[in-house]
């Protein structure tokens, strides 16, 4: 037996308590220096990089989208012409679903589930890191081809035949695909991460049933990830294929179809979108449960619900290929389940709304984004169903009404819970307060600025808009409506500056936040903020759902070496300790074995010798991030 | 503006009908969850200057049994609403095929960026083929046969139909139905590369005694040139450059790469509506495609000003 398992506090002597300090301290310190930055795998530290990485993107899409917004604000423009406008909306779909939210959510979940389980750091440290540096240099890989002409212009769907050998020569397009590559290596080695640190490190007592409902959404999530991604991974795998080697997967002339990479795509793509909004979820019910000063209504439906999401998820791929013409059972097959998926969404919505209806509500600006999510979200949800439906979606799909669907979803059901979150954890992650005044502006001119730049794409895409065109007509009558779209978009810019510098001045000067501002309920609000490296002093034990409200702040795991890296691993399902296990410290080669990953998917696009090259580095690589430690100390800490 | 909510076919009739009914339930049930939204917000905030902010962590159960029995009374009508919209849609999909009625054959093919429409006569001679205009019988049904020659295009006249996706080794259907006489747009709808936003299709649909006078028309050849202008140009046209690509009919020009020019005259639009028909624009589009159409499959022409002047009056003298 490693560990015991105290119930109740033990009454240390204070000079115990500081050399205990003093010892994990020492022991999770934080690496020092240039090339310190470099070795971290602290998962604090990596998921903060990982946010700002990921912001950094959202502003860089942003700016493409405004571009756009430009180029359409009148008929007949001709301030980008269509190969930079290829590019940007391109570029900007990328960005905004593989450099954006698939990360940010990912961030998000790196930083806070260990912190809200009751464990010390992530469960593969090291892979952590090594999925930061992926996503870096994948995004900056993108990046890179904009800023010299060679950025991918076939969409962030890349349809072949279009994206082919044939009708794109060049290496946009490969670009493209080794971005896809990139982003999603780095999406699956968090999502395993997620899913072992959630049913390996949970602290003792939080059963599954007792998890919040955030990490529950973080868990369901990556095992989405761990099935959708491979699917992308393949089908681009194919087109590199096809462009650099000549294959023909995709080339109907010789028995391959075209039809195959849209199946593929959307096997991916579709649950993509509750990739992306699942973790949203997740963050709305933290938000909902502190500021109604209640437990949730309907805990078990919410989990169900966001189980039955993922599976239904992948059973609605097909609507996005209704206008291909399959077969008319088979459509009604799919309709059925896309309108299916709504049920699940609205059990959520009904469960939220019930709990603040009995709840002692605090309107702080978190809040204010999760009316705005809600309103949002249902109108996306709405328009989901419309487009559901064959008849429907054969007049709305490829034109701006879809356009406006998913901003409504992804931006309403994601971005709107995200920056919620932003609010509500800032004071974890920084230790300081946002301005309260600032943030409600900041939600009021975001909210007006996305009505404004998004409603009027219904009206368009019924109107006869399609998407991706550069320029229109004026005797199209679509003027009017997209000057609106464009002045809207400024306005969600104004209210995102707002945000940015609340943001800014709070890092500045903010007030300090203490531990637990908002008097939250989940045990990342009870230690100090920003954490200490090793976040928990004593790892705590839980007895219910919502730990800091039940006043059991005093249960303590026992009985770590505070010498060792040592986490505690718990049984799956109702996280009773079984051992202590020992993490690697910091460490050169995660990044290193991402510079090794780059080089090889970046000279793939050239030459097929990049494949015995990245053997050959990937093994110097990995036998050096496995080397194995002489133990400084004896490895299993004594019994007390 | 027109649109999918203008319908002027059985089809499209049908789907806007839908989509009206999808469209007030939609907006019932958004107004029903923002009252709520708004009433539980003014009851929270009550309650919480009631009874002050403290954490309340196990409520009463009793009162927690009935929120939870609102919550899935919600659930159940949304299931009841959703199998409504479900029943309504499937019965609604069954307007947005053919009919009975004898067909009109037409068969349309994409390309990068134009369409090539083909109406098949009687006998092989009689075929018509033209280019970036689709002339329709009203109260007929046409069944369009869908090609793609190069890349993924999508055929999309809001008025008339949803959308059908033209795929390169697929042959795909669309029937239409038109109702109501006039002009409508028609567009690509499916990302096809540099010029999709000018790969415009102009519908024309017509009585049918205007229709078939129009067909009857286009299955004569080209007629011959009658002025010393256009005979100069329709050499120009047929021994030069032009009649590497282009096909008029009873002339040695007979490629097919690009749009068929029997009846150039007779259409409103170049370059699948990148600009009106006029021989100013022509002679514009001759002498620098690229400049109008960057990215277009028509390279520039390298005619001297005098032979443009030719090949434009040439080119309209083909009605």
């Amino acid at each position: 037996m490693t560990s015991t398992v105290a119930t109740e506090s033990t009454p240390d002597s204070r000079s115990e308590d500081a050399r205990l300090e003093r010892e994990l301290t020492d022991t999770w310190r934080l690496c020092r220096g240039f090339a310190g930055w470099f070795c971290e795998t602290n998962h604090t530290v990596i998921a903060r990089r990982m946010l700002v990485t990921a912001f950094v993107f959202f502003a860089l899409g942003g700016v493409e989208a405004l571009l756009m917004r430009l180029e359409l604000a009148r008929p007949d423009n001709h301030f980008i012409g269509p190969d930079r406008y290829d590019q940007l909306f391109t570029v900007h779909g990328s960005t905004m679903m593989f450099l954006f939210a698939v990360p940010v959510m990912q961030a998000m979940g790196i930083y806070l589930v260990p912190l809200m389980v009751g464990a010390r750091t992530v469960a593969f440290p090291r892979l952590n890191a090594y999925a930061y540096y992926t996503y870096l240099i994948g995004g900056v890989f993108l990046y890179v081809s904009l800023f010299t002409d060679t950025g991918p212009d076939t969409g962030w769907f890349s349809y072949v035949p279009l994206s082919g050998p044939q009708f794109s020569p060049g290496k946009r397009v490969d670009v493209w695909s080794q971005v896809v590559t990139f982003t999603e290596l780095s999406a699956l080695s968090t999502a395993a991460n997620l899913i072992v640190t959630t049913l390996k490190l949970r602290a003792p007592g939080m059963a599954l049933n007792r998890m919040p409902l955030f990490v529950w959404a973080e868990l369901v999530t990556s095992f989405m990830v761990i099935f959708a991604m491979p699917a992308v991974m393949l089908a681009t795998m194919c087109l590199a294929l096809d462009r650099l080697v000549g294959t023909h997967f995709f080339n109907s002339a010789v028995g391959g179809d075209p039809l195959l990479w849209q199946h593929l795509f959307w096997f991916f793509g579709h649950p993509e979108v509750y990739i992306i909004f699942l973790p949203a979820l997740g963050m709305v019910s933290s938000i909902v449960v502190t500021f109604s000063r209640r437990p949730v209504v309907g805990y078990l439906p919410m989990v169900l619900s966001l189980v039955a999401t993922a599976f239904l998820g992948f059973g609605l791929w097909v609507h996005h290929m209704f206008a291909t013409g399959l077969a008319e059972l088979g459509q009604g097959f799919f309709t059925a389940a896309s309108i299916m998926i709504a049920i699940p969404s609205g059990v959520q919505i009904f469960c939220w709304i019930a709990t603040l209806w009995s709840g002692r509500l605090v309107l702080a600006t978190p809040l204010w984004f999760v009316f705005g999510f809600v309103a949002i979200f249902v109108v996306g949800g709405l328009s989901g169903v419309m487009v559901a439906s064959v008849p429907i979606d054969l007049q709305v799909h490829d034109t701006f009404f879809v356009v406006a669907h998913l901003h409504y979803v992804l931006i309403g059901g994601a971005v709107f819970p995200l920056l919620g979150g932003i609010h509500y954890w800032f004071p974890k992650l920084t230790g300081r307060m946002l301005d309260e005044r600032l943030g409600k502006a900041g939600f009021v001119l975001t909210f007006t600025g996305f009505n404004l730049t998004f409603f009027p794409m219904h009206l368009l895409g019924l109107h006869g808009m399609p998407r991706r065109i550069y320029t229109y007509r004026a005797a199209t009558g679509f003027g009017p409506l997209n000057l609106l779209a464009t002045v809207g978009a400024f306005v969600l810019l104004a209210g995102l500056l707002v945000v940015l510098t609340n943001v800014v001045r709070a890092l500045l000067s903010g007030r300090d936040a203490g531990p637990d501002p908002w008097q939250s309920d989940t045990l990342e609000w009870s230690v100090a903020s920003p954490p200490a490296p090793y976040v928990y002093e004593h790892l705590p034990c839980v007895a219910g759902r919502y730990p800091l409200w039940e006043g059991i702040r005093d249960c303590v795991v026992e009985g770590m070496d505070p010498r060792q890296r040592q986490v505690l691993v718990t049984a799956a399902l109702d996280a009773a300790p079984d051992h202590v296990y020992v993490l690697p410290g910091p460490s050169i080669w995660p990044l290193l074995s991402a510079v090794a990953t780059g080089v090889t998917f970046i000279t793939m696009i050239f030459t097929p010798w990049a494949v015995p090259l990245g053997l050959a580095l990937g093994t110097v690589c990995l036998v050096g991030w496995f080397w194995p430690r002489p133990p400084h100390e004896p490895l299993l800490a004594e019994q007390p | 503006m027109t649109g999918a909510l203008d319908p002027a076919s059985t089809q499209a009739l049908a789907i806007s009908i839908l989509w009206w009914v999808f469209f007030w339930t939609g907006l019932f049930v958004f107004a029903a969850v923002l009252v709520a939204l708004v009433v539980a917000c003014v009851r929270g905030r009550r309650r919480a200057r009631r009874e002050g902010s403290a954490a309340e962590a196990v409520p009463e159960r009793s009162l927690e049994q009935r929120r939870e029995r609102a919550v899935l009374a919600a659930t159940v009508l949304s299931v009841v609403i959703l199998i409504g919209l479900l029943v309504a849609s499937i019965v609604g999909g069954r307007y947005i095929y053919g009919n009975p009625s004898p067909p009109l054959p037409v068969k349309v093919i994409a390309h990068q960026w134009w369409w090539e429409i083909q109406y098949p006569g009687p006998r092989s001679s009689d075929l018509v083929v033209t280019a970036n205009e689709l002339h329709l019988p009203a109260g007929r049904t046409a069944e369009l046969e869908l090609q793609a020659a190069d890349v993924i295009h999508s055929l999309w006249i809001p008025n008339l139909q949803g959308k059908r996706d033209l795929i390169p080794g697929h042959t795909t259907r669309l029937s239409i139905l038109p109702e109501r006489v006039g002009r409508y747009d028609g567009h690509c709808a499916e990302f096809c590369g540099l010029e999709h936003a000018r790969m415009e299709l102009p519908v024309f649909v017509e009585s049918p005694e205007r229709f078939s006078a129009w067909l009857t028309a286009q299955r004569r050849p080209a007629p011959a040139p009658s002025t010393p202008e256009a005979e100069r140009g329709a050499r120009i046209f047929t021994k030069g450059p032009c009649a590497m690509c282009h096909t008029v009919t009873g002339t040695d020009a007979a490629a097919s790469v690009g749009p068929d020019l029997t009846h150039v005259a007779s259409r409103a639009w170049l370059a699948a509506g990148a600009l009106p028909n006029s021989p100013r624009n022509l002679r514009a589009w001759l002498s620098d495609p690229q400049r109008l159409k960057p990215g277009s499959q028509m390279p520039p022409t390298g005619l001297s000003e005098s032979e443009l002047d030719d090949v434009v009056h040439y080119l309209g003298s083909l009605r």
